[in-house]
């Protein structure tokens, strides 16, 4: 009786996952669904401690609300206090959370087999399961570490190769399979700790190894992909404790992650083996040092006042947003422009290339912390067939998702990436930084046409200084 | 639950998490990252058994699990209120 209620209601919290995710297929359904999420997550706790029995001591409840008291109190603080901008790293801190609980499970339950295996014997399958769980538990862990050193700017966003680096990784993989047999051949075996521990060292390593060489703009599939890690770690634990609503989520998770990396990739016209393998696509800086040549033709530089001139005098603009809007914060200043703008009668619009950012979805919550509202962004498809129709396209902080190149030059890196067609507005305005190519080091030859306007500086300052041009006109 | 049972339970959920996630509209990709993060923290119930096994007292296992549920709770607790607060922030036009 007990196991069949235990049973159902673990189903139901899996069920009230499921949900959860639905909910997000639009903003209106999206916060309804994020309660249905907390609702299972409490069903999912409370039937595991009604699970533990009748026998329960009362400070086993003490020290389990002390732990849950920290660790929400500080997940809560963080969650509130953190900028919009710092999200990505605050998501990859938060997948190595993840994949570090999974660890210490794995050992809790490796220590105490009592607990959590019938008569206290671990089997082969078991011994398999648990050891996945915690391999990818740790790989996890240390590759969001990583990621989030980058992403936070401890690590340099550019990538970090090493000869030989691929076979270290493909001898050390090899290893962790290897140890994860010899676990699993005599699990209860007192031999068997030492190739247990061994596991964790080495997947804490290979964690390292893989995600050091990926660069900052490949980030968004690298999250997506710890996402997805993370996911199947809950699965392998899942399976090691036959719970179900561990199984249910960890499979919801792994896929998810999945399909967000597919989407990056696809965004970027990369295979995720060639994600993986690194190497590509810095911080952008060393990468434009190097690529900054000789002039390869004019560039109409021009002033705020020419931007605000132009745009007053369109119908329909269109905004595409890049990293560079997040990394100078201009997206308040954008909408106060755009605001303007909308009041002048003219049509504004927001298009959004899937790799934009830092993380995937990321302009997209950078823009609405601003008030746009969401109808009045779009994704590549639905609005790339407008910048034909549009006068101005204002590029802000993005760059390689305009090349023209990558439809026309075959032996460019970025040839086959889907691109903004922003040649193709009447005018395009660009706010850089600097005439520096982007992460791809590749020269953008927009910055050199007739119809292209530059105006170089930071692009907050840049647009706040259109924001008082187009109030003075 | 024998393992072909559960085998059958992961592999419908991984196409049940194709088809959902398909179906996230893009512009909602940073929540759905925060909300699979705060979800894959169930593995807290893991934790929580680990911490009760010895019943009350504090020894190596239960120390693991406490670890655990206290790392899985930063994340159930910060997954959801991030998600929740970067929802809010969405909105239609007036």
């Amino acid at each position: 009786m007990n196991t069949t209620i235990i049973g159902f209601a673990y189903l139901l919290s899996g069920v009230l996952f499921i949900l959860a995710l639905k909910g997000l297929s639009s903003p209106v359904s999206a916060r309804k669904g994020n309660t249905y999420g907390m609702l299972g997550m409490t069903i999912a706790v409370a039937t595991t401690l009604y699970g533990a029995g009748s026998g329960l001591e009362l400070s086993s409840y003490t020290n389990i609300i002390i732990a849950v008291a920290i660790g929400g109190l500080f997940g809560s603080v963080l969650a509130r206090k953190i900028s919009m901008t710092a999200l990505p790293q605050l998501v990859a801190a938060f997948h190595s959370l993840v994949g570090l609980a999974a660890v210490f499970v794995a050992i809790g339950a490796y220590k105490n087999p009592g607990a959590f295996f019938d008569g206290g014997i671990i089997s082969t399958g078991s011994m398999i399961e648990m050891s996945l769980g915690l391999a990818i538990g740790a790989i996890t862990f240390s590759g969001s570490v990583i990621a989030f050193a980058k992403l936070q700017g401890l690590v340099s966003g550019n990538p970090l190769v090493f000869k030989g680096q691929h076979l270290i990784n493909l001898v050390i993989f090899l290893g962790i399979l290897a140890l994860i047999y010899m676990t699993a051949v005599d699990p209860m075996n007192a031999t068997t700790e030492q190739y247990f521990w061994a596991i964790v060292g080495l997947s804490f390593f290979i964690g390292f190894l893989v995600v050091l060489p990926i660069g900052g703009a490949d980030m968004p599939v690298v999250v997506s992909m710890l996402n997805s890690y993370s996911g199947w770690a809950a699965c392998g634990i899942g399976f090691t404790l036959q719970n179900t609503a561990l199984i249910i989520t960890g499979a919801l998770v792994g896929s998810s992650g999945a399909i967000l990396s597919y989407i990056m990739c696809k965004g970027m016209n990369r295979s995720i083996v060639s994600v993986l393998l690194g190497g590509f696509g810095g911080d952008g800086d060393a990468a434009a040092a190097a690529a900054v040549g000789g002039p390869k033709g004019n560039v109409k530089q021009g002033s705020a006042e020419d931007a605000s001139f132009i745009m007053s005098n369109a119908q329909k603009v269109i905004i595409v947003p890049g990293y560079g809007m997040a990394v100078s914060q201009a997206q308040h200043a954008l909408r106060e422009m755009c605001d303007i703008l909308k009041e002048k009668g003219v049509e504004v619009r927001y298009a959004i290339h899937p790799v934009a950012g830092r993380m995937p979805g990321h302009m997209n919550v950078l823009l609405a912390e601003a008030n746009v509202p969401y109808d009045e962004v779009f994704e590549l498809e639905e609005i790339n067939h407008e910048f034909a129709t549009a006068d101005v396209a204002f590029v802000i902080g993005a760059n390689d998702v305009t090349n023209p190149l990558a439809k026309t030059d075959p032996q460019s890196p970025i040839y086959g990436m889907p691109i903004l067609d922003v040649e193709k507005a009447a005018t395009t305005l660009f706010l850089k930084r600097s005439m520096a190519s982007g992460y791809a080091g590749v020269d953008n030859d927009l910055f050199f046409r007739d119809k292209t306007m530059m105006l170089l500086g930071d692009a907050k300052k840049t647009t706040e200084e259109i924001v008082q041009a187009l109030n003075l006109s | 639950m024998d393992f072909l049972s559960l085998f059958s339970i992961f592999v419908l959920s991984v196409f049940v998490g194709f088809y959902v996630v398909w179906g996230v509209t893009p512009a909602l990709h940073s929540p759905l990252l925060a909300v699979t993060n705060a979800i894959s923290s169930v593995i807290i119930v893991g934790g929580l058994i680990a911490a009760v096994a010895s019943k009350g007292l504090i020894d190596f296992s239960s120390t693991m699990g406490l670890i655990a549920v206290l790392l899985a709770s930063v994340n159930i607790f910060g997954g959801f209120m991030v998600a929740q607060r970067m929802l809010a922030m969405f909105k239609k036009k007036k």
